[in-house]
């Protein structure tokens, strides 16, 4: 959480591909960011640590339960569909009900990207762990299965055998991604490549860790 | 969704694109940089096919110079073509002509469409 200046929660919207000015088709991934509202201001006297807590995505009144309800009436903001932290450098120069909008990025800003993967189900080697897999013909019997799970040695499995199960439907960050363009009125930041999850997935950009 | 999608894509789209398809025969101005300085390069031949859609749409080009045969693809909507002209409509009966790779000489040849004003 080191050295986080600004994040933004947003919604993917999908990808496409524009041309830079050098006549190059660039492939950016479209996310809806924003306006993020301030909920709640933490601090490290009543919390122990600095932080803001923000919402974003408007939802009916109906759907939001009691707790939610009364949480939203003190910072006095519609109620909003995601409700995340940010530890932010200047936490303490936010108020409540202030907003965070895309055009706190700018086009060449790098950013990381923090998303929930697409979740595949129950899947075997081959495909969750890139396994190698057997001929599909030629006589061969031994296809996608994922082969020896070790020396008989031992005579048990380790752990942290690599095996088939659950893939997808993690927390994945990625790294050092470029702004391509930022539509501040219309609050949509494209950035440069693939993000992690499915279309209108909750995703967080914030500023590089390693720019 | 898709309705934003479409509106960013819509700034990017070239609104004075002929029309052409396969078997027809097309010059496109290219603009290479050399250097600092720009110039457009011409480059003719037969249209071989027109893929995907959108954007991301692509058409290639076959050309046969010094006994070498040339294909290139182009991004249709790509700022780096200044232009498109279509010189001759071609007769063809299929949308992709690979079949013009095996052939050479008089037989790589594609038949004109009739009545097609210049």
């Amino acid at each position: 959480m080191a050295n986080l200046q600004k994040a933004i929660l947003g919604t993917k919207i999908g990808m496409t591909q524009i041309f830079n000015e050098q006549g190059k088709a660039i492939p950016v991934t479209v996310v809806e960011a924003g306006p993020c509202v301030v909920l709640q201001k933490k601090d490290t006297v009543n919390d122990g640590y600095n932080a803001i807590q923000v919402g974003f995505s408007s939802i009916k009144e109906k759907n939001v339960n009691q707790p939610l309800k009364g949480h939203f009436k003190k910072a006095n903001v519609k109620p909003l569909r995601f409700i995340k932290e940010f530890r932010l450098e200047n936490s303490e120069q936010f108020n409540v009900g202030q907003e965070i909008k895309a055009e706190i990025f700018q086009a060449g800003d790098i950013v990381d990207v923090v998303g929930t993967s697409k979740g595949k189900g129950f899947a075997g080697g081959v495909k969750r762990h890139n396994f190698a897999r057997g001929s599909m013909g030629h006589g061969s019997k031994y296809h996608r299965r994922p082969g020896s799970l070790g020396a008989k040695g031992p005579a048990r499995v380790f752990k942290g055998r690599k095996m088939p199960g659950r893939l997808g439907g993690d927390q994945v960050t990625v790294q050092s991604l470029s702004v391509v363009k930022v539509y501040p009125e219309r609050n949509l930041i494209l950035i440069k490549g693939a993000i992690p999850g499915p279309k209108r997935g909750l995703v967080i950009i914030k500023n590089s860790v390693k720019a | 969704m898709q309705d934003i999608i479409k509106s960013i894509e819509e700034e990017y789209y070239k609104k004075d694109l002929p029309l052409f398809g396969p078997g027809d025969t097309v010059k496109v101005h290219v603009k290479v940089v050399e250097g600092t300085r720009e110039r457009i390069q011409i480059y003719e031949g037969t249209v071989l096919k027109i893929r995907g859609g959108g954007l991301s749409q692509t058409f290639t080009v076959r050309r046969i110079t010094y006994g070498v045969a040339v294909e290139r693809t182009f991004l249709m909507h790509s700022p780096k073509i200044a232009k498109i002209e279509v010189t001759r409509k071609g007769k063809v009966r299929r949308a992709r002509l690979f079949y013009l790779r095996e052939l050479t000489g008089k037989k790589a040849r594609v038949k004109e469409k009739g009545r097609f004003k210049k």
